[in-house]
């Protein structure tokens, strides 16, 4: 890989890039660029280079540009990744093709609609649902969690809603009412969520035809995934747990209760009180 | 039903037909060895033996069952298939009704050959 580095910087790159602007364009079609390769050079680098020296009209998101916000997701050189994350030097090619993340409409150039991946993961309940809803709205303490508990589900917490997953599934390719392996792993992160007891809330869409059960494991979202959250793993353990609870072979369990308050303890000097609780003001 | 219904039946028929296949290789192809040990036909595939082990009621049970399990298992499979092409909620659903009703079909058909080999 250095090696390919060393050869690459300094030299001219080709950047393909699909455009399409729905107010003009009748349908895509790709424009070249060139750029030279500067060394730690980054896919989504050439494409700031190219806005602002040579066409100011490419479209594309991004924000963090370190990873972490999951904004600029393309399909490069044949596979979605990030292109915050994808030093060109990687790519081994002369040649970067971009274009938006396929399984998408396109909004314009290579930003992809994001309504679907949004919409999915919006029909798991993506969040704590318990009975005690009082708590929930005015905590007045923490629910309790071991770390081997926390271990069940913390890396599917690393989501970062980036949609590649859904790009690389060739099953949401297929139906777009499937709901897709994004959806799936958060479903599962709040299910295997001791604090959680939304199981039967969201039981109606993941036991479905078109939930956990269109999956059929082909894995390759866990591929693309930049955050290493294995989606695929999390859908096989979904169903896993939706036929242990439905036919008897495990019982619901009762969500964490409140830890309780440590006593005896004295606040540090120094240490200023917490700011008042806005949730449900 | 729902859907972890259908898939925990088509794991079911998986395990069963595992054990039913087994059952079936055991008296069709190790027939030597069962006639040695005294509890087999000489020659499985001669006419009388055929007819022999279609009046036995247990030969009936298993068969019927492994008829279903291999139907169901091997048509869920099918089902799983084919939803992998872009058909379509309504053509989805008239190719599960209609691969339903093919095995429902073939279950009697092939229920029916096995219990009037056993009543006749
Ligand atoms: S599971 Fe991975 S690939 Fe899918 S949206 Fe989350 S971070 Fe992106
Ligand atoms: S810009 Fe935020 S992940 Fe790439």
């Amino acid at each position: 890989m250095a090696k390919d580095t060393k050869n690459l910087v300094g030299k001219p790159i080709t950047f393909k890039i699909l455009r399409y602007d729905p107010d003009k364009d009748t349908k895509p079609y790709y424009k070249t660029y060139q750029i030279t390769l500067e060394r730690g050079m980054t896919v989504l680098d050439g494409l700031m280079h190219i806005k602002e020296n040579q066409d100011s009209t490419l479209a594309y998101r991004k924000s963090c540009r370190m990873g972490i916000c999951g904004s600029c997701a393309m399909y490069i050189n044949g596979l979605p990744r990030l292109a915050c994350q994808t030093q060109i030097s990687e790519l081994n090619s002369p040649v970067v093709v971009v274009a938006p993340l396929p399984n998408y409409p396109i909004l314009r150039d290579v930003v992809p609609d994001l309504d679907p991946l949004f919409i999915k993961h919006q029909n798991i309940k993506p969040y704590i649902i318990r009975e005690d809803k009082a708590e929930l709205e005015k905590p007045t303490g923490e629910f309790s969690q071991t770390p081997e508990e926390l271990e069940r589900y913390i890396q599917f917490s690393y989501c970062i809603k980036c949609g590649a997953c859904l790009a690389a599934c060739p099953t949401v390719s297929t139906s777009d009412l499937f709901i897709g392996p994004q959806a799936g792993a958060q479903a599962y992160r709040y299910i295997a969520d001791t604090r959680d007891d939304g199981f039967n809330e969201r039981l109606q869409v993941l036991d479905d035809k078109y939930g956990v059960w269109r999956c059929h494991f082909p894995g390759a979202c866990s591929e693309a995934c930049p955050k290493g959250v294995d989606p695929a793993f999390a859908i096989q353990l979904l169903k896993r747990e939706i036929v242990a609870r439905r036919f008897g072979f495990k019982s619901a369990p009762k969500p964490a209760p409140l830890a309780p308050k440590p006593e005896k303890a004295e606040r540090r000097p120094g240490i200023p009180e917490a700011p008042a609780p806005t949730v449900g003001q | 039903m729902k859907e972890s219904t259908k898939w925990f039946l088509f794991i079911i028929a998986g395990a069963l037909i595992v054990f039913l296949l087994g059952i079936h290789i055991v008296i069709m192809h190790f027939d030597d060895l069962l006639y040695n040990l005294g509890v087999g036909d000489k020659d499985v595939l001669s006419y009388e033996s055929v007819v022999h082990r279609s009046k036995i009621f247990a030969h009936v049970v298993v068969y019927i069952l492994l008829l279903g399990a291999a139907l169901y298992h091997g048509l869920y499979g099918f089902r799983s298939l084919l939803s992998e092409l872009p058909l379509g909620r309504g053509l989805e659903n008239a190719l599960s009704i209609i691969i339903t009703i093919a095995g429902v079909v073939l279950f009697v058909y092939g229920a029916h050959a096995i219990i009037i080999g056993y009543i006749s």
